[in-house]
């Protein structure tokens, strides 16, 4: 289980984060849906500790780590248990497909070359790149890469993935199959935290939905009361300018 | 005027030849040590290293500032002036010394510039699936950092073989050396200096091409 309690982050003392209380249970797919600049991205980052918050307390399984005081052994534990899918990929640039996914087991986990490498491979044949494992990232389309990052998220076996717009660099023919990759993980009950203007996708997969507004949590709940019948206006508001462009099958 | 003396030319070629291993293996040495030191000060300036910066950066100004002849010069007849121990060193350790030094203050420029070059997500992948500061550093950056700075490392190596030639003002005899007595007995000195000239632009050449094939290498990650 996942906690987090009253986590503040401010930049330049301006609060990006105010407050956040959010609990995830063991195989819960949370999506983090709201407008621009509100902290979605920066409250994943606090949680992988790209981001140092400047209080609360974050709470992985057994470990309980005040943000103020967090020690470098307490963050790397944080770091390890949380695996992280970036917007632009951010593969490593100098490491094959295969080493891309291969190279947190090999330097973290220290496990032997060969032991990673068929790991890796598995994992490959999971996110159907079986056939990419010698590729580097530069020959891939922008949709390998971030099945890539992902199954390197994957190999990480984090108690939870945080997916950081992870289809929002792509162009819009890469999405799909990035999509399907992340509803293949969340059929397997893999813990998901994913921010994402994927509101289908936030219809069909998510176990709960969490609107976030200026640092602040508004309002949450499974999709079909949060789509259907938002209680806050601004919860409102930005469902309708962010639906008002997306089209209504009932309608064609 | 005379015809060029070509056959003596032809006769100096062996004689001059013999003197190439002592121009390379100071070449080699003094890269080697500037190599190492560079990524150290390199290190030290990316990571503002409290105190070690601000030394960083007098000895970088210091070495750059001031002409390598200068540099051999107080290392060879100042030094030891100073410093006792330090009578026993000879014109080749000198001049090693002075290339490594002097060298290294330019290479730790480019190398800094090639390891801040990097992109930052790379840095934030390699932390996100907890990796230490180390570990990111030898796995990740300095790897894209070496793409990076190798063409400008080459010239700084093809710049140093060319100044293993001052060696000879501290009464070392390598190829410029021998070059310089060979012509004083000869008074051929054209010939000379335009032999030994074509035998420093072979070396050269040959090294452009080694570079070319390496720059191949480290960029096949990088083709689309």
């Amino acid at each position: 289980m996942i906690k987090i309690e009253q986590l503040v982050k401010r930049f330049n003392g301006a609060p990006v984060l105010d407050g956040i209380d959010l609990e995830i249970e063991q195989g819960e797919i949370i999506v983090v849906i709201g407008p621009s600049g509100t902290g979605k991205s920066t409250l994943l980052r606090c949680l992988n500790f790209l981001e140092r918050p400047d209080a609360g307390y974050l709470t992985l399984g057994d470990l309980t780590i005040d943000s103020t005081k967090a020690t470098r052994a307490e963050i790397l534990a944080a770091r390890r248990r949380t695996a992280f899918v970036f917007q632009n990929y951010a593969l490593f640039a100098n490491k094959t497909a295969l080493e891309n996914i291969a190279e947190g087991l090999i330097v973290v986990n220290r496990w032997p070359k060969v032991k990673a490498h068929a790991r890796a491979r598995e994992i490959l044949e999971r996110i159907g790149l079986a056939d990419k494992a010698d590729a580097y990232p530069a020959s891939l389309s922008g949709g390998q890469q971030q099945r890539v990052g992902i199954g390197r998220a994957m190999a990480a076996q984090a108690d939870i993935i945080l997916f950081d717009e992870p289809t929002s660099s792509l162009d819009p023919e890469w999405v799909e199959e990035v999509l399907g990759l992340m509803k293949q993980l969340a059929r397997e009950r893999q813990t998901m935290l994913v921010v994402t203007h994927e509101m289908g996708f936030a219809q069909d997969v998510a176990d709960r939905v969490v609107f976030m507004d200026s640092g602040h949590i508004v309002e949450q709940g499974p999709p079909s009361q949060l789509f259907r019948a938002p209680q806050d206006p601004r919860t409102r508001d930005f469902l309708r300018k962010v639906l008002a462009n997306q089209i209504d099958p009932a309608a064609t | 005027m005379s015809v060029l003396n070509v056959d003596y030319m032809m006769g100096l070629v062996p004689i001059l030849l013999r003197y190439l291993p002592l121009t390379l293996a100071m070449a080699v040495a003094g890269m080697v040590l500037a190599l190492v030191l560079a990524c150290g000060l390199a290190v030290i300036r990316v990571l503002r290293i409290p105190g070690l910066n601000g030394a960083t950066l007098l000895f970088i100004s210091f070495f750059r500032g001031t002409p390598l002849l200068v540099q051999l010069f107080l290392f060879y007849y100042g030094l030891p002036q100073l410093l006792a121990f330090l009578t026993q060193i000879g014109g080749i350790t000198a001049t090693i010394m002075g290339l490594t030094l002097h060298f290294s203050a330019y290479m730790a420029e480019s190398i800094r510039a090639a390891i801040v070059g990097v992109d930052r997500s790379q840095t934030e992948a390699a932390l996100s699936i907890g990796m230490t500061n180390g570990q990111l550093m030898r796995r990740i950056v300095l790897p894209q950092a070496t793409r990076v700075a190798v063409p400008t490392l080459m010239n700084y190596f093809i710049d140093m073989i060319k100044a293993t030639s001052l060696a000879f003002t501290l009464g070392v005899t390598e190829l410029m050396g021998a070059t310089q007595k060979e012509a004083s007995g000869s008074f051929l000195y054209f010939e000379a200096f335009i032999t030994v000239a074509i035998i420093y632009w072979l070396i050269v050449e040959g090294l452009a091409w080694f570079q070319r094939r390496l720059e191949t290498r480290l960029n096949e990650a990088y083709r689309r």
